[in-house]
């Protein structure tokens, strides 16, 4: 078994509104391997993102530990904080917005190397070299470097996004849904160039999305995520061959299959997600779920480990085989 | 008073066919170059039927939605030839007074983004009785009173017609956007990736309840998108698109099973297989085409893996398959020529 390289133990995030204390990451713990993929999938408002940017500590966590390396990364000095930091990078969903609209590639990319003073502002020639050389390892032209964001499509700006988060020699990368704004050819493209960048970086990701099949695809685990919590956790295969919980259930019979057909009966919930502000102590996808019975408002369901390497959630889903909730 | 004038008799059965493009060209004409999005498609489509147009960004398809509907921002737009024919009416040629009278009544579209297709400073409600009361003739309190039945239809609580859209999810605002779309009962519907930006179970939803819709209404709709998912789920016919071409033509079964052009093909190669996740992803390599400068052969030769010398000479020529299937490729001048997924299959199909 790998390494564990960043291991997340109780981790909460609430964000305190008007209205109420958002439960956006409600008490999860998981570990992640060294130079694995671990995959974060559930809808808008799960807190997958919230997640994702707790991990690099990019949001301060309300409470829990985040330990990178045997350290709690939460508890670190801002200086120790900005070294470690070269090491965690992330990549952002909307190549649209998180680029700079005013900078030209080259001052895009190299702005983590000036800002930790890797290169001194003065030596244009390094800079241009090592830029050069971060655009020739995600794919992109050399004549485009004096080019703004807005000159280019979306999987070219999206290479860009990851020739800056690769410009530290991070070991730890969070990609908060890199392909969901990329075409189909694009996005193969993209992922492809992720994953050869993990065989010959040995990065660590963390890959969060909604696309069932890209996850699937991408990732050695898979966590499913609910309204803040993780309902079920497990190796890839074993999620799509064998998934327990409800929940992952709908969401992977609302996958489209791209050929006549195939498309199966969905599994239809009821209503809409919950509020996470202040959400009751019982299951929270109790009202949604079909299997809905008088056991599941017995309190917060615990993640338990059914067969070995197989965490659910789900007070019907008992241990050792003995699953109530039969997948379809 | 919209009278015959404008109604194009000519238009050979109009009563069933709903949408008829034929050799639509649309161009950008910027002051250093002239950037070729639509460069000849034809289609139509009768009531109630749907076509996909699949295609990468850039192939043009919103270009042709936005022709369809005489929207294309002009300049630096010019539909530099072809007609379009919906309901009977030429739009290419009707005043845009008169245009106005039939967008969202004839025909309306669903765009993308249902983040920035709303107006942030008005409440959804009023959104929906706008374009009521653009082509009805209803008071304000009859257009509200429809606008609360049209966010039931789609799903959404009549009493949030008040609200704001930034207190809606984004499913939530894509079924506002459907909502209006469908406030005036068009019968014809283009839909620019309406779930391209939403969840799978919310997409599925937004799918299922397009497809109702659908059914109920009878409209015809236009589905603009590059998830082939979604287009195998909602599509009767499709027309894949490349470089404002279209590729290849037919019916769902005809491009999906009985594939023919190696762009269709790189399409499928490139969608990670949920059912053998080791299958390796086979990206098109290079991009589109820079649409300023389009070659005046194949547009797709310099990323296809069965490129020959004769694709280089001219236009790709039109091969029709069958009564349905139509696909653009000088490779099937040669008739052993198949492509690797017809191999896979062991035959032509």
């Amino acid at each position: 078994m790998a390494e564990v390289l960043v291991r997340v133990r109780n981790l909460v995030k609430y964000f305190k509104t008007s209205r109420g204390v958002v439960h956006a990451v409600d008490d999860i713990s998981f570990d992640i391997e060294e130079g694995k993929t671990i995959g974060i999938v559930g809808e808008s408002g799960c807190g997958k993102s919230t997640t994702g940017r707790c991990l690099i500590c990019l949001i301060e966590p309300t409470s829990g530990e985040i330990i990178y390396r045997g350290q709690d990364i939460c508890r670190l000095k801002r200086s120790e904080m900005k070294k470690l930091r070269k090491e965690m990078q992330i990549i952002f969903q909307d190549p649209y917005a998180s680029l700079n609209p005013r900078k030209t590639l080259l001052q895009i990319i190299a702005e983590p190397l000036l800002y930790n003073k890797i290169i001194r502002t003065k030596d244009k020639f390094a800079i241009e070299k090592r830029v050069l050389e971060l655009m020739d390892k995600v794919g992109l032209a050399e004549r485009l470097i004096n080019t703004y964001p807005h000159e280019l499509d979306g999987g070219r700006r999206q290479r860009i996004g990851i020739a800056r988060a690769l410009a530290m020699e991070p070991k730890f990368i969070v990609c908060d849904e890199p392909v969901s704004a990329l075409d189909v050819s694009i996005q193969a493209q993209i992922l492809n160039l992720l994953k050869e960048l993990q065989r010959d970086l040995g990065l660590t990701y963390v890959f969060i999305t909604h696309d069932l099949s890209v996850v699937n695809h991408f990732s050695d685990d898979i966590v499913v995520m609910y309204l803040g919590q993780i309902v079920e956790k497990a190796p890839a295969d074993e999620l799509f061959e064998n998934p327990l919980h409800p929940y992952t259930q709908a969401l992977l019979s609302a996958i489209l299959i791209p050929a006549v057909g195939a498309n199966r009966e969905r599994i239809k919930l009821r209503g809409e997600l919950a509020s996470p502000i202040d959400p009751p102590p019982v299951c929270r996808f109790d009202k949604r779920c079909n299997y809905y019975c008088q056991d599941c408002d017995n309190g917060v369901p615990p993640l338990l480990e059914i067969t070995p390497g197989h965490f659910v959630a789900c007070h019907l889903v008992k241990p050792r085989g003995n699953a109530t909730v039969k997948a379809s | 008073m919209m009278g015959s004038e404008i109604k194009d008799k000519a238009a050979p059965g109009y009563k069933d066919l709903v949408l008829e493009v034929k050799d639509l060209v649309v161009h950008y004409v910027l002051q250093e170059e002239t950037v070729e999005a639509v460069n000849g498609i034809s289609l139509s489509l009768e009531k109630g039927k749907t076509i996909g147009l699949v295609g990468e960004t850039g192939a043009g398809k919103t270009t042709a939605a936005l022709a369809i509907m005489n929207l294309v921002p002009d300049p630096p737009g010019v539909i530099k030839g072809g007609t379009i024919n919906v309901c009977g009416y030429n739009m290419l040629k009707l005043s845009s007074r008169q245009l106005e009278k039939i967008r969202g009544k004839e025909v309306s579209m669903i765009f993308q983004d249902p983040m920035t297709s709303l107006n942030p400073v008005i409440t959804v409600g009023d959104q929906i009785a706008e374009s009521v009361m653009l082509h009805e003739k209803l008071s304000y309190s009859q257009a509200f009173r429809r606008a609360r039945e049209m966010l039931e239809m789609v799903g959404i609580p009549g009493d949030r017609a008040t609200e704001y859209p930034h207190q809606f999810s984004g499913g939530m605002k894509q079924r506002v956007g459907i909502a209006i779309a469908l406030a005036c009962n068009p019968k014809l519907l283009l839909a620019d990736e309406p779930t391209t930006a939403l969840d799978v179970t919310i997409q599925a939803q937004v799918l299922d309840m397009i497809d109702e819709l659908k059914r109920e209404l009878g409209t015809a709709l236009v589905m603009i998108t590059h998830d082939l998912g979604v287009v195998a789920k909602t599509c009767d016919l499709v027309a894949v698109m490349y470089a404002g071409r279209i590729v290849e033509y037919g019916t769902l079964e005809d491009v999906f099973d009985r594939t023919m052009h190696p762009y269709t093909e790189g399409l499928f190669n490139s969608l990670p297989d949920i059912r053998n996740r080791k299958n390796q992803l086979q990206p098109i390599p290079g991009l589109m085409p820079d649409p300023t400068n389009l070659p005046r052969d194949c547009s797709f030769a310099p990323r296809c893996r069965y490129v020959s010398d004769a694709c280089r000479e001219a236009q790709p020529t039109k091969h029709q398959v069958s009564d349905t299937h139509i696909v653009y490729c000088s490779a099937y001048d040669d008739s052993n020529f198949q492509i690797e997924r017809a191999r896979g299959r062991g035959g032509n199909g």
